[in-house]
């Protein structure tokens, strides 16, 4: 591999035209259509959606983890490096080293069979080559780094004789070994107990700012982009269809459904907690979506143009962009 | 561990004792005799063969008589062969059944796994097929079926195989063969779902997501979680090569055990026949137990202290 020469304003991650299909027996599923998006060096990237939309698809595509049935084509590129379908030696040199991965689910992401000693230095062995002794003693140190008391005790132990939450932590702790510039965490906390979801996220920005990563971080929940994220990418139906800076987008929605989420989202008023609307309808079929805008089934705006014309992603500038015919829509009361 | 190991073998010793007692029970209620023969023997003699093998004593002191025997390891006298006792027979016939059978576990272990890895690895391909139509076949056809058929075919119509007899490796390929067929299609059939499962679990996903070289995540995080299922199936595959074993080696006349427990349980062999029913019991009794000291050194969620 030739190093690739990087300015400072060199994306970390470079998604382009991407697009991920899965061959079923009843059709083909478009999981993914024509995403684009960077990931700057340090930044913090919110990607939000309902249940289907393709959040994880897409990072699946990029770290090479598709299932079987599942082909990615465009282009993917870590600090400029093209990665998308490349042959697994090669991708093993990125996954793992300078871009990880966790995931929803803590209590199954862990091998039950390995101490959580063999699971983490075996990350230490592959990429940097160092031996059984000098991994296992950095493990420890980088378990000590996510909070884990008794380290040294603990990293002898095998996954079912820790907590969710501890197992979330072992997982964050491998990710981290070798220092990746990109961590992608796909719905870290969903799994877990609400206070010890806030744990989880908060040890991440604290990471995050000890060590410069860059995070992609999946939810559904819009209140943790509020709190943690520099921008957001809003997806429906495969596709990507608001894109903006954190603080624009809960002041300026500017796609119906980024509304809707907005909408939907439970806020304090002065009977405590409630939720106020959620989004009739339902989720475009992926094996046959409809002509025009996915969304116009759902959407109360929804006029001619919609069924006939597909709103392309465009850029309304200031870092902002959506995908729909509507002239641009204003503050929220 | 060891003392887990003692405990277990302790806790056999009354299943053992059931199997004992139960088949003592059962060989006597077959009806007819050891002594019923076409030509009736003079009541003289049968009087003193009677004696000689205490038959006229109550059934309960005949059974006390025969556990304190075996308690010495001795399974008491043939009534086929007077003049040599059960023990010796079983040491004649013993290691003969214990090479077919051993090597008809080894080669459906080796089989079973390596089709079933095979078969998964090529998911929907053309091998992944032949191999489960393959153990489909394998496990629909009955020995009993098999071993007639593969004589025919190989033995008298191709003549590249020895039929019966048995003394060199060329006889053995065949009952071999019969044995281990219907466990190497059930070996790769677990193997291969079980392999199917592991390959997306989310472990070998997130083994993945570390970019280990392929061959780490197929052998430490892959292969050792599927083979688990094949461990727990070594007890019954072992009873069931056992019993195919008698079967088996009637079919290609060899002198293993298998023989002798049919020709005793035709000629009414009391002795015969329930020295080799305890032996298998105690066989199976004993794999099932090694089987279960394997899964918990590769499960450590199962912790026997
Ligand atoms: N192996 C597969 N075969 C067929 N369809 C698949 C496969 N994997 C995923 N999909 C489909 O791809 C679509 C996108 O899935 P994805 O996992 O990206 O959703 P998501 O946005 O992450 O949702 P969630 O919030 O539930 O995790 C879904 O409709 C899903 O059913
Ligand atoms: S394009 Fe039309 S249907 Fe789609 S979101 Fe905009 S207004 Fe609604
Ligand atoms: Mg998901």
């Amino acid at each position: 591999m030739t190093t690739p020469q990087f300015s400072a304003m060199e994306p970390v991650l470079e998604v382009a035209g991407l697009n991920t299909l899965f061959a079923t027996p009843e059709g083909d599923v478009r999981a993914v259509s024509d995403v684009a998006f960077a990931i700057a060096r340090g930044e913090t990237l919110g990607i939000v959606g309902e249940s289907g939309s393709g959040k994880s698809q897409i990072f699946m595509s990029v770290m090479g983890l598709l299932a079987r049935n599942g082909r990615a084509s465009g282009s993917v590129r870590v600090t400029g490096t093209e990665i998308l379908n490349a042959p697994v030696a090669e991708l093993n040199r990125v996954r793992g080293a300078r871009m990880s991965m966790i995931f929803q689910d803590p209590m199954t992401s862990l091998n039950p069979y390995l101490t959580v000693r063999r699971q983490m230095t075996e990350v230490l062995m592959t990429h940097k080559g160092l031996g059984e002794e000098a991994a296992a003693q950095a493990s420890i140190e980088m378990l000590e780094r996510v909070q884990i008391p008794e380290a040294g005790r603990r990293i002898g132990m095998y996954p079912h004789e820790f907590s969710g939450g501890m197992r979330q932590r072992v997982m964050i702790a491998m990710a981290l070994l070798c220092g990746p510039e990109l961590l992608i965490a796909d719905e870290p906390t969903t799994a877990l107990d609400v206070t010890v979801q806030a744990q989880i996220l908060d040890l991440l920005m604290q990471l995050k700012r000890d060590t410069g990563m860059a995070i992609a971080l999946i939810t559904h929940d819009l209140g943790v982009i509020a709190g943690l994220a520099d921008r957001v990418i809003v997806m429906y139906g495969g596709r990507i269809v608001e894109q903006a800076p954190v603080r624009d987008i809960f002041r300026r929605p500017q796609h119906p459904y980024t509304e809707g989420l907005l909408k939907s989202m439970p806020r304090l008023d002065e009977h405590g907690v409630t939720r106020l609307q959620t989004i009739g309808g339902q989720p475009p079929n992926l094996q046959n979506l409809p002509s025009g805008c996915a969304f116009r089934d759902r959407c109360a705006y929804a006029f001619d143009l919609c069924a006939a014309e597909r709103p392309d992603l465009t850029s309304l500038g200031e870092g902002r962009a959506r995908a729909c015919h509507l002239p641009q829509l204003g503050e929220v009361a | 561990m060891l003392s887990y190991f003692i405990r277990r073998l302790a806790g056999a010793i009354p299943t053992l004792f059931l199997i004992i007692a139960v088949s003592f029970v059962l060989v006597r209620l077959a009806p007819g005799g050891p002594f019923d023969k076409e030509r009736k023997v003079p009541a003289t003699v049968e009087a003193k063969l009677i004696e000689k093998y205490h038959l006229d004593e109550p059934l309960p002191q005949q059974f006390a008589r025969y556990v304190a025997g075996l308690a010495q390891g001795d399974f008491g006298p043939s009534f086929k062969y007077p003049d040599r006792s059960v023990s010796e027979l079983i040491g004649i016939g013993f290691p003969v059944s214990l090479t077919l059978g051993l090597s008809a576990i080894a080669l459906a272990l080796a089989a079973g796994i390596g089709l079933g890895i095979w078969a998964a690895l090529r998911q929907n391909t053309w091998i992944d097929y032949l191999c489960v139509g393959t153990a489909m076949l394998g496990i629909a056809i009955p020995n009993y079926v098999f071993a007639p058929l593969m004589t025919l075919v190989f033995g008298l119509m191709l003549g590249w195989l020895p039929v019966n007899g048995w003394g060199e490796p060329r006889h053995m390929v065949l009952p071999i063969l019969a044995l281990a067929i219907p466990q190497v299609a059930t070996i790769t059939r677990l193997t291969r779902a079980s392999m199917l499962e592991v390959l997306n679990s989310n472990f070998v996903r997130t083994a993945r997501a570390k970019g280990l070289p392929e061959m780490v995540t197929l052998l430490r995080h892959t292969i050792r979680a599927a083979l688990l299922p094949v461990v727990s199936y070594l007890g019954p595959a072992v009873a069931n090569i056992v019993t195919g074993s008698v079967i088996i080696e009637e079919i290609f006349r060899i002198p293993g055990i298998g023989r002798y427990f049919v020709q005793g349980a035709i000629n009414r062999d009391y002795t015969m026949v329930l020295g080799v029913t305890i032996l298998f019991g105690a066989l199976i009794i004993l794999c099932n137990l090694i089987a279960d000291l394997c899964y918990s050194l590769l499960d450590p969620k199962v912790r026997y202290d």
